[in-house]
Order: C-alpha cells, then structure tokens, then sequence
C-alpha cells in the first residue's frame, strides 16, 4: 500500500507499510535463528504453520469483505503477525497450537476490527494470550536449551507437529520448566535466588540459551532504531521501568528477587521491547505517550511475573497498555507548529 | 389497539424485536449463564415464565394503578413472580437451581422483563400481552439455547451435559460427546466466549435481515442503480 502525497513540493519518505513490516520481518532473524538453534526444528514448524494459517485466513477475510487480496496480502502485516505469535509458542507444540492461535490474532483480533489501522489490540499477543488461557498444558511444554540437552530430531519434532509421540522420546522426560517458571516456583517454596541460580538452566544473565535469543533480538531491535523504522522511546523507556522496578526490589531484598538483568534477558522481555510493543497500530503515537506507554509496559512486566499465577507477562502487559492508548495520547498531543499550548479542558 | 395482530406479535417476540439480539436487555444472565446448553435451557425458561406471568398480571391491573408509582408497582410484581419461581425451582429442580445459583433471583433485574412490561404489557389487554410475554420469553430462550449450545460445544466438545438434572433420568442418554478425546477449547466457556461468541450471533442475524431486506423490495434497488447504469 502507498500513501497518497499532496501536491508539490515534498519530501518523499519512501516509507511504505510493506517496506517497514520486511525490515521488522528482517530484524527477526538473528533471534529467530537463535531460537531454531536452542530449542531444535519445532520453532521453524510453528513459523511456518503459522505463516501459513494467516496468509490464508487474511485473504479469505478480505474477500468475504469485498477488499482487495492480493494488495492487501502484500503489506506482510498478516506475516508478521504470524511470525510474533509463533516464536512465542512452545517448541513441542502440535499444529493446531499455531493454526488456532493465528487464525484467532488474524479473523477476530484484527480484520473483525476493520484490519490493519483499526485494531485496538495487539493480534499476535492477543491470539497468545487466548492459547496460554485455553490450553495451559500445551503451551507450558517447553524443553530445555541445546546447552544441556540434545533437541528432538527433525523427524521427531515433525511427528510432534502432528501430535505424534514418538517412541524414542519420552515427553514427559524432555519437557522442562523455562527459566523464568522455575524462578518462580522455586522462590514460592522459599528457596533463595543465589541457589535457585545453580541450576544448570540459568546462563551469565538469564537462562542458558534463552540470554542469547534476547541478545539476537536486541541487535535486531537496535538496527530497527538506526532504519528509524521504529521509534527509540518505548523500547528504552520499557527495559528502563522494567530495570528501575526490579532493581529497587533486588536492592530491597536480593535473596527474594532475582537481579534486574535476569528479568531483562529472560522470557520474552527483549522480544517484547523492540518488536510486540512497538507495533505502530497498537502502541502509543505521541513522543511523550510513548515514554509513558513503555515505561508502564516495563512495571507491568515486573509486577505480573512476581504476584501473578502465569511466569512471563509480557503478552498480559501489552494487552494492558493498548487499552490506555487513548487516553495515554489525548493527554499528551505535542504542541501544533504556531499554536499556544492549549489546556485541556473538560 | 383495535385490530389483534397476533401473527405481529409473534415475529416481533422471536425475531424482529428479538430482546437479546435487537434490543440487547438482558445481556447479564445472557453472558453469563450460557456456557452450557442446559443451563442455557433452564434460565431461558425460567425467564419466559416470569415474563408471561408478570405481564399477564400487569395488563389486568393496568388500569388501576396511577401513572407516577407503575414503575416500583411493576418491579414489586415482577419480583414476587420471581420469588414464587425461585421457590418452585428450588423444591423440584434442586440440582439445576444449584447451578443457576445468583441468577434465577436476578430474573428480577432483566430488563428485558420491566422492559416488556413498560412498553407493552401496561398498554395492551391481557391476551395479547400474554402473548407477547410467551414470544419475547422464547426469542430469549432460543438466543440462550445457541449461544449455550455453541459454547459447549466449542469449550467441551459436548452437547446436553446434565440434561437430565432438568427433564429427569429418562433423558440421561442424551448427553453427547460430539468430539472423542477433545482436550477442550477453555476460552469458548470463560466469559471472553460468551461476547465474542454473541457477537457472532448478532452479526449472522444482520446478515440474514439485510439479505431478505434486498428481496423484498427489488423494485427500490432498479429505482436507485438505474441511473448509474445508463451514464455507465
């Protein structure tokens, strides 16, 4: 899709939806590949089912709606959707994780909306947090990195994709508790994080392999902030509330919290920050809004993964914060070029 | 209202005048009590019963009760048919009145029923409030049936569960399991399936209206797209 340009003279920026949608499709690649490397072929099934599941699910929408397909098609925001959503599932999940999650974020979270531009709600956190509420089980079923144990074969992890189980693996023996879920129920029976930390599972920083899926997302997230395809304000403003927040509570009591760069290099904090809540649509579109939105994000981050019943909070976060947009912009609209600061008034 | 239209009645109660689907009163018990067909099922008749009697009783009394009080007259009515409901219930349908819990003595908070009883039963004579009582009681019921049924169906992959808690043992076979070995989709019976879910509904409904709208009157359509045409 173009945008249209008034009459001479311009500037013309070049910035097309679809080229902004391949750079972050871009940008996604070196933690896309971490991942596919620690935690085996799985994660490449789920990209691609999902990929999949949106291109067709969009495309059918748009022509229930008499809108363009092919056009539309061609923004890659429906992939890009898909591509969020799948590296968030679980390396053992069955196909149908990725299919009803997709077409989920893609039929009801954003062309029921009025597609892309109109959906309130991020639909790649929103079709995640419908998988982690209906199927707790499946979506919990991670496995451990590559630094410690072999990942399932190709062929196993394709016999796993449609719910097989093959009998050379024992699921219940190869599954294991992420990083951040351990922290947290090991910390539920009392046990302080300097031991917790022994665990083979946690890394120099976070979990052992997981530390360097965020660092593949936070070299992308930086080339994102140099192509300005995304605004520097809430990834920084996000690491800095979730930073600022854990490390008062580390300081406070460091045998009950983990130190700030275990919560900023687990889970899906990095991820989070320069990919899912940058999203144009959903996120806040004021420079100071943005401060806000981000920095909120980063509480919120912290507070739901220590007091609340699911360990990473990331997808909860966001949806949080996309409902205050609104009023978030309202009250900080930057001054019109030639106006006075105009008071609000009610 | 010299002329009985009761054929009026009866379409405006199941379809056009539909109170959870057009009107939307109601939504509360609606949304909340519709995770299975039964319970679906139970409400909905629950509710059709207070609304045939509360505005059968209404329309009798219509002339005798002062304009500025017939608001507190109604819901004083309305209740004590619900409690007489309640009671009921409680005595013959223990197990389903357990499950239904807060909501059959919250009938008395529907507006679809004060709604009824303002805007129809206190202007009309008995049989055809009554009626309209009857009509808008099952419109409501059959939303509750589908939207229970459908959340059952999707959430469990059953259809009937505990039927026989409400018509007895002679219908324990009913229960159906429609998908063997279904692990279950949770969001369909949480509330977030109850809206999107009725929605859904909605939506189906204008689609089905605005079809037959195009079929009936052709002629406005030629009317409007023959000048196109010939400029075309």
């Amino acid at each position: 899709m173009e945008f249209s340009t008034a009459i001479s003279p311009h500037i013309k920026p070049g910035n097309r939806v679809d080229r902004m949608m391949l750079q972050v499709l871009l940008a996604l690649i070196p933690g896309a590949l971490a991942m596919i490397w620690f935690f085996g072929w799985g994660i490449l099934f789920n990209l691609i089912v999902a990929s999949v599941t949106a291109i067709a699910c969009e495309a059918l929408i748009l022509k229930l709606r008499n809108k363009p397909v092919r056009s539309t098609l061609c923004d890659l925001s429906a992939l890009l959707t898909a591509v969020l959503l799948a590296l968030a599932l679980p390396p053992l999940a069955p196909w149908w994780l990725a299919f009803i999650g997709t077409a989920f974020a893609i039929i009801i979270a954003k062309q029921l909306y009025g597609g892309l531009g109109y959906n309130p709600f991020n639909p790649a956190m929103i079709g995640y947090v419908v998988l982690l509420i209906s199927f707790p089980l499946q979506m919990t079923a991670w496995i451990p990195p590559s630094t410690i144990a072999e990942t399932p074969s190709i062929i196993d992890s394709l016999q796993l994709l449609f719910g097989l189980v093959p009998e050379s693996l024992n699921i219940d023996a190869i599954t294991m508790a992420t990083p951040l879920d351990t922290m947290k129920t090991e910390l539920g029976i009392n046990r302080t994080t300097g031991e917790i930390l022994e665990n083979s599972l946690f890394g120099t920083f976070g979990g052992s392999g997981w530390e360097w899926i965020a660092n593949g997302y936070l070299l992308g997230g930086i080339w994102l902030i140099y192509k300005r395809v995304i605004g520097w304000q809430i990834p920084i403003a996000l690491l800095l509330g979730l930073t600022a927040i854990s490390l008062v509570s580390f300081l406070l009591g460091p045998d009950n919290h983990p130190y700030p760069f275990f919560h900023l290099f687990s889970g899906a904090t990095m991820l989070g920050a320069f990919f899912i809540a940058t999203d144009p649509v959903t996120a806040s579109t004021t420079p100071k809004g943005r401060l806000i939105y981000g920095f909120l994000i980063g509480l919120l981050i912290y507070v739901i993964r220590t007091y609340g019943g699911y360990p990473d909070a990331v997808a909860f976060a966001v949806l949080i914060m996309n409902l205050t947009v609104p009023l978030i912009d309202y009250y900080t609209q930057p001054r019109v070029f030639g106006h006075a600061v105009e008071e609000h008034n009610e | 209202m010299s002329e009985r239209n009761y054929g009026k009645v009866c379409r405006d109660g199941l379809w056009n005048n539909n109170q959870a689907l057009v009107a939307l009163l109601g939504m509360c018990p609606l949304l909340a009590v519709s995770n299975t067909l039964m319970n679906g099922l139970g409400l909905g008749l629950a509710t059709t019963l207070t609304l045939v009697c509360s505005n059968s009783i209404i329309s009798i009394i219509r002339k005798q009760v002062p304009d500025e009080i017939r608001l507190p007259v109604f819901v004083l009515i309305i209740a004590s048919v619900v409690t007489t409901i309640e009671l009921c219930m409680n005595a013959y349908f223990h197990e389903l009145y357990t499950i239904l819990g807060i909501f059959i003595p919250l009938i008395v908070t529907n507006c679809a029923i004060i709604g009824r009883a303002e805007a129809y039963a206190s202007k009309n004579p008995l049989d055809l409030a009554a009626l309209d009582g009857l009509m808008m009681g099952l419109g409501f019921t059959s939303v509750l049936v589908l939207l229970g049924g459908l959340r059952e169906l999707i959430g469990s992959g059953t259809l009937f569960a505990q039927a026989h808690l409400m018509l007895g043992d002679a219908v324990k076979g009913w229960e159906l399991t429609v998908i063997d070995d279904y692990s279950g989709f949770l969001l369909a019976i949480l509330p977030p399936g109850a809206f999107i879910g009725l929605g859904l509904i909605i939506a189906v409904k204008n689609i089905i209206d605005s079809r037959q709208q195009q079929k009936a009157s052709p002629k406005e359509e030629v009317v409007t797209f023959a000048p196109q045409a010939e400029k075309a």
